[in-house]
């Protein structure tokens, strides 16, 4: 997909003055975070198995070459079939090269942010496969030509009524004037269009949210049941999933279980938690005939040993989203590739780039709300300084940022010339703006002042003034000891 | 809406027993020291009737988190050196403000990552410090103040002082005690108001958002007066209620917990 990355700041202006979208925004300012503060209210160990889930994955993160093999081997044991791909353009060759030699025209996908990392879907149109989303959510977006603006919930950006018009414009085989006012009754169509597709499909994709090492199990949590027709009908099932979903054991998974869906939506569990273990055995009544799992790098082992590693614990709830005041301000799609908010600010500049993602980690109050939440404890705000140092020391951040911080360092390092300095420059400002309080307009402050006042000084420093009232207390002192 | 006030719990404490007095060295903040230098008398006087001898060392200039947080770890280490040397020999290092505290309680260390012996010297310093208003209700066991104030007030987390040294219950805890003032909490007081240092020139469009969200809960709050303990944010509410024709005032909580109410709020104009 594209990335517009770089262009940050135009997409931001652009989703602020988008009426629709800053509606949609709305809700996740309300919805997510009550729910999930509820949930987590009511367990009274949630903190301790945060402790447990971050535990879990660092020491994986510790031994993940190992940790991979097992996986493996375990797959292969189960009749499964295990392909490596280092890159994204690996991972998109290796599926079509399944789907050639399965003839599929059409697959079904459940949702897959891994699917999005690598751009699948216009690869496999540009080659004569049609993918079909199946989540509601990735549906409605496939439907619009867009990409998530949200990873747990794509279609966030999208209002009822945007749904209705595109479910009207696709739709074409169903009576135009059929009422679908209701919510109800969008779900019910897009229920009934996927159900043919599903039976149509000849490979269905899916992501994963874990794999299991002493199994070879890939599971999946969902809401809509649309992954198990995904995976349970076609005759080949194929994974894509990075190489750190994995976890060792099941017991790990129903550790980190409770708390991915409190985090996420503030559900206990998700609706369906699914288990695929290899291809159908003989005597299972059902289940594909090919299990095939990608296992993708693409730029995460070279995050291993680095300040960055502990984002790879990150299980994509959502939470950092959530609970950010930029994301609630911008949206998903500003952030301009496919992993938005705190973990997209961190993740982001991994996976394509710090020159091309360098405004992501800036675009921060550092009000540390995303760590605060995040059911991993990835230290989220420190790993957005981490890129910053990174493209400090490569001059990649803009001159007239780097000039001013130069030239403030300069004195602050100086004491006394600082406080003589700053002596002058607040008596003066103080002069100015006390007739008023405030300015409306200051030169070089145009980026407080474009949208509100900047308060004007006292006047005179505290540490000048200070000075002034220690010599008087001390007069005063001396004096009363003569007296 | 005036305060007069002779705060403290132990008022008496400084002149029965002079040499168990903490000695505190009050770091002013960079932003009290330019542009509100009543917060930081204020600050003086909560602590001096709480008993504590209060200096102002002079070699201070700012905490470095501008630097630190732009990326820029060698001035940000620099400023460190220079800041811990100059609290040396204090039992305590205060700053009105959870940011700044922050800075100093929680980063210092990782600035001397790779020097052992400094790393150390940054631990003992980062131990002394602690925001005002923590420090004295956790550390002096203030439990109330002697102030007054007649009015409604609404208070807001800052994001540092709340996420990085838990103060939320602490401010209210005083307040609570201020005759003649009634708290109105507002809708989500723990949600940052877009300031971020740096962030609110670099991305003004997005800080003026989420401002406005803030500024909207504050007036839906009905208090009359804005408090938080933090300047930064204190100077961007309010120049965001100026801006929107908002009679609310707008001053540092440790102006009324002191009853030093005297001065024009943040952003208005002297009287007379």
């Amino acid at each position: 997909m594209q990335i517009t990355s770089p262009q940050f700041k135009a997409n931001a202006r652009h989703a602020l003055d988008d009426a629709p979208l800053q509606r949609a925004l709305g809700h996740v300012r309300s919805g997510f975070i009550t729910k999930r503060a509820v949930a987590a209210a009511a367990l009274p160990e949630f903190d301790l198995l945060r402790d447990n889930a971050r535990d879990i994955k660092d020491h994986v993160l510790a031994h993940l070459d190992l940790y991979l093999e097992a996986y493996a081997e375990k797959v292969e044991a189960a009749g499964g079939t295990v392909h490596w791909a280092e890159t994204a353009e690996d991972a998109r060759r290796i599926i079509l090269d399944i789907c050639r030699k399965r003839g599929a025209r059409t697959v079904t996908k459940g949702k897959s942010m891994i699917t999005e990392e690598i751009g699948l879907n216009a690869f496999l149109e540009e080659h004569s496969v049609a993918p079909v989303e199946t989540d509601l959510g990735e549906y409605i977006i496939q439907l619009r030509g867009e990409h998530p603006s949200h990873i747990i919930a794509p279609a966030v950006h999208v209002n009822k009524d945007q749904v209705e018009a595109d479910f009207r414009r696709v739709h074409t085989h169903l009576d135009p004037e059929r009422n679908l006012e209701e919510p109800t009754t969008l779900l019910g169509e897009a229920r009934a269009v996927l159900r043919d597709k599903y039976f149509q499909a000849d490979i269905g994709i899916t992501g994963a949210n874990f794999l299991v090492a002493e199994t070879g199990s890939s599971i999946i949590v969902t809401n809509e049941g649309n992954g198990d027709l995904t995976q349970i009908l076609p005759k080949t099932h194929v994974v894509v999933a990075s190489i750190e979903k994995i976890v060792p054991t099941l017991e790990d998974v129903s550790q980190i279980l409770r708390v991915l869906a409190r985090s996420a939506t503030g559900q206990d569990m998700s609706v369906y938690t699914t288990v695929s273990t290899g291809p159908k055995r003989a005597g299972d009544p059902d289940g594909p005939e090919e299990y095939h799992v990608v296992l993708l790098d693409n730029g995460r082992s070279a995050m291993l040993g680095t300040e960055f590693q502990d984002m790879l614990r990150c299980i994509r709830c959502g939470a950092c989203m959530n609970h950010c005041p930029v994301y609630h301000a911008v949206g998903g799609h500003a952030y301009g590739w496919v992993y938005p908010g705190p973990m997209g600010a961190v993740l982001t500049p991994s996976l394509i780039g710090v020159d091309k993602a360098g405004h992501l980690p800036n675009a921060s109050t550092f009000c540390g709300r995303c760590e605060s939440v995040c059911p991993m404890r990835i230290p989220l705000p420190k790993m957005m300084r981490h890129w910053r140092e990174r493209e400090f020391s490569r001059n990649l951040n803009p001159a007239t940022a780097r000039y001013g911080l130069a030239l403030w360092a300069f004195f602050a390092r100086r004491p006394a010339l600082y406080q003589g300095v700053t002596r002058l420059a607040m008596g003066a400002l103080g002069l100015i703006g006390r007739g008023r309080g405030r300015f409306s307009f200051l030169p070089l402050a145009g980026g407080w002042t474009r949208h509100r006042d900047l308060p004007a000084p006292q006047g005179g420093t505290f540490q000048a003034q200070w000075a002034k009232a220690k010599d008087t207390r001390s007069k005063s002192a001396s004096g009363r000891a003569s007296a | 809406m005036t305060a007069t006030a002779q705060t403290g719990a132990q008022p008496n404490e400084t002149a029965q027993a002079p040499k168990t007095a903490p000695r505190v060295g009050l770091f002013v903040t960079c932003l009290v020291d330019l542009f509100r230098p009543s917060v930081g008398f204020a600050a003086v006087k909560l602590m001096e009737d709480a008993g504590c001898l209060v200096e102002v060392p002079a070699a201070q200039t700012c905490c470095g988190q501008p630097a630190f947080n732009s990326g820029d770890r060698k001035d940000a280490r620099a400023i460190a050196v220079q800041t811990i040397r100059a609290f040396e020999g204090y039992d305590y290092v205060v700053a009105p403000s959870g940011s700044c505290a922050g800075m100093l309680k929680k980063h210092y260390e990782e600035l001397f990552d790779d020097d052992a012996p400094a790393r150390e010297r940054a631990a003992a310093f980062s131990a002394k410090v602690f925001e005002l208003v923590s420090f004295l209700t956790d550390v002096l066991g203030v439990t109330g103040v002697d102030a007054s104030f007649t009015g409604s007030v609404t208070y807001h987390d800052s994001c540092s002082g709340l996420r990085e040294l838990g103060i939320s219950r602490q401010p209210r805890k005083l307040l609570a005690s201020v005759e003649g003032l009634e708290l109105k909490e507002m809708r989500d007081p723990d949600v940052c108001c877009g300031f971020g240092g740096t962030f609110c020139v670099k991305y003004p469009d997005i800080s003026n958002k989420i401002v406005e969200e803030k500024t909207k809960t504050i007036r839906e709050s009905g208090a009359g007066l804005l408090l938080a303990g933090d300047l930064g944010c204190l100077m961007n509410m309010a120049g965001k209620l100026k801006r929107e024709g908002s009679a609310i005032e707008v001053r540092h909580v440790a102006e009324v917990l002191a009853g030093m109410t005297d001065q024009p709020a943040i952003g208005e104009k002297r009287q007379g």
